[in-house]
């Protein structure tokens, strides 16, 4: 397999290939199939997922003695009542919109390189969504009652008050999470069908029978299914941007210095997309490798992730920049006072490491060298995940802490429990995504296929099969 | 034992265009292409008429934005009249978010299991699974299947498949 080939380059007047190694429709079969059919997975996997295990035995520990001791047992207080759990739930929402983005959006502006990394980072969007909705869940305190978010008949004969930003984010984390999860699965109905063609043992027929639904390639079906994928994604999209609107209006809603802003929606966006391809690198980075799939997520679908890691960075960069200018601008003492307090207050070292993490460091994607180098991306990436966390730390810390009465101020110091459920939530993150990796088809097989064909011929009427690797993969093809 | 239909397989996404042509024009009815990955064209080659897909998605938002409105104005204005901070018990602005998530939701709900419903799937049964060959179908191999339930079908019709340039054509039984 020649995967050597540097396609981040392209000479004018061309497109570099999306596909190396020179595989034909079966080839990628071959590939993708071949990370389920392995009899076991790779060492690496089995040490990544005693690592995640560990992690989430955390919470499958930590979760209990919250519900059974309180909401007492973080470090939340009185002028701070949102701590960790609000920060991980913005934190996880967020890293899920890169997938629909990839999923979504990239589908309807025709961005064929998608389809190489689309599945997997639509994974990564269900599972953050599920460690997100874990913690407004405990967050409620009586963990038992969290079903009174919804509006369902109950004791009270009460309705939830809809005037709230907060059921309004309800609905919309709800919604997001339904609406990815179909997306999803109807994306992958016909790779698991492929697996399921291709299984040997009884039980793998079975489940991967029963999951691919009967799904047998007919044209009537595809007709009507892709018309069913347009329509799901032109659904996302809006849904997408409106998701994180939603919870920025949490903050924005209110009358507090500091979030009663109007840049709070496109700015929480702009961030979650940030930081959401910031955890597809990290993620793929390892997983590539890890799996052999370097000939289907190549270099420039990583390249082309850091180059939106950096325009996103910037736009991140430019809201922290507005919202100075803002407080200054607007004349008012107290917005005034909140921003200088967030620079320079108790929670100054937070602002900072949020300002280098999402600012500073990621402009080293403007050298090629650095968008090119693995190691270097996944540090970089390793880095925005740390920055955009510490972004909702300070976002919702420094304004609860130092409010409008300087007799009502306090300082929020996490506890163990705090930490150590932070920690379970990536666990649980890890440990779901190891399993998809090992059980479901990676790739969507039948997207990139479609690709393939185009990749072909547009360099002339070539057969996949009769083609050397090398022509394919220096093929002067049509993205 | 009777039989379910024929199988002719083809290998390349040409191929198939070009025999789904031909048997769309021979006036075949009861026959499909099976090919690992949408064939663009090939709909319109075999006479596929555009779903109905859409409207129905767009009675699924337009349901979903009614009950979305309905719901928030019933619970809050209505059924247990919640006056908060003196604002207006039908407060529209601020009911626009959760029904445009309520729409999103009916819509996407409607794609999904309308896409599923009108191909007749979920389906663990099919004649076609019968076949080796046809496994090939979701990974690189592209099918043509006629079945005897045709008015067309007749003892010439495999001859004719081959005469198609299928590489392979085989009974496939009920």
């Amino acid at each position: 397999m020649n995967t050597s080939v540097d396609n981040t380059v392209e000479a004018q007047g061309t497109r570099a290939p999306l596909i190396l190694g020179g595989h034909d429709n079966s080839g990628i079969t071959d590939v993708v199939c071949a990370v389920v059919e392995r009899p076991k997975p790779p060492k690496a996997w089995y040490v990544c997922m005693a690592l995640s295990l560990g992690m989430l035995s955390l919470l499958g520990i930590l979760l209990p003695y919250l519900i059974f001791t309180g909401v007492g047992t973080w470090g939340v207080n009185n002028p701070v009542g949102w701590g960790y759990a609000i920060v991980n739930f913005v934190f996880w929402v967020g890293i899920g919109h890169a997938g629909t983005l990839i999923s979504a959006i990239l589908f309807l502006f025709r961005q064929k390189w998608r389809t190489g990394i689309n599945r997997a980072a639509e994974a990564m969007t269900i599972f953050a969504v599920i460690c997100a909705g874990l913690f407004p869940g405990i967050h409620v305190g009586r963990a038992w009652l969290a079903y009174w978010m919804f509006p369902l008949p109950n004791q009270m004969e009460m309705w939830p008050n809809f005037r709230s930003p907060l059921l309004w984010d309800v609905f919309a984390v709800s919604t997001y999470f339904s609406v990815s999860l179909l997306f999803w699965y109807m994306g992958m109905v016909p790779d698991l069908a492929t697996i399921r063609d291709r299984a040997t043992g009884k039980l793998k027929q079975t489940l991967y029978g029963l999951f691919s639904l009967g799904w047998t390639g007919s044209m009537r079906h595809w007709h009507r299914y892709e018309k069913a994928y347009l329509l799901l994604a032109a659904l996302a999209t809006p849904l997408v941007l409106s998701v994180h609107s939603v919870v920025s209006f949490d903050f924005a809603v209110s009358i507090l210095p500091g979030w009663h802003t109007t840049i709070f929606p496109p700015y929480f966006v702009a961030g979650a997309i940030f930081s959401g391809f910031a955890m597809v690198v990290t993620l793929l980075v390892p997983a590539r490798t890890l799996f052999g799939l370097e000939s289907l997520v190549t270099m420039r679908h990583l390249e082309n992730m850091n180059k939106i890691i950096l325009v996103t960075g910037c736009m991140v960069g430019y809201a922290y920049g507005i919202e100075f200018f803002i407080a200054w601008y607007s004349g008012n003492e107290l917005e005034r006072f909140t921003f200088v307090n967030r620079a320079m207050g108790p929670y100054g070292w937070a602002y900072w490491i949020m300002v280098t993490c999402n600012v500073i460091t990621p402009q080293l994607f403007w050298f090629k060298k650095v968008r090119c180098s693995l190691l270097g991306m996944f540090i970089l990436s390793i880095f925005v995940n740390i920055g955009m966390w510490f972004e909702r730390f300070v976002i919702i810390v420094t304004s609860l802490a130092n409010d409008f009465v300087p007799t009502s101020w306090g300082y929020y110091l996490p506890t163990f429990s705090d930490v150590g459920i932070f920690i379970g939530s990536f666990g649980l993150f890890f440990t779901l995504f190891l399993l998809f990796c090992r059980y479901l088809p990676f790739v969507a097989m039948s997207e990139v296929k479609g690709v393939l064909h185009g990749q072909q011929h547009g360099h002339g009427a070539h057969n996949g099969a009769s083609q050397p690797p090398e022509a394919a993969a220096t093929a002067e093809a049509v993205n | 034992m009777s039989t379910w239909g024929l199988l002719a397989e083809f290998k390349s996404e040409e191929e198939i265009m070009a025999a789904a042509k031909e048997v769309n024009a021979a006036g075949f009815r009861k026959w499909d292409c099976h090919v690992p990955h949408p064939v663009h064209g090939l709909d319109k080659a075999m006479g596929v008429k555009a779903t109905i897909l859409p409207w129905l998605v767009l009675a699924g938002g337009l349901t979903g934005a009614t009950l979305g409105y309905t719901m928030q104005y019933w619970m809050n204005a209505v059924d247990y009249p919640f006056l908060i901070s003196g604002k207006p018990l039908h407060s529209g602005p601020s009911m626009i978010p959760v029904t445009f998530e309520v729409t999103i939701l009916f819509s996407a709900f409607t794609a999904f299991f309308g896409n599923f419903a009108l191909n007749g799937l979920p389906r663990f049964f099919n004649p076609l699974f019968r076949s080796d060959r046809f496994r090939r179908a979701t990974n690189d191999r592209f099918f043509v299947a006629i079945e005897t339930a045709d008015p067309q079908y007749s003892a010439k019709t495999r001859d004719f498949l081959q005469s198609l340039g299928a590489s392979h054509v085989e009974e496939v039984p009920a």
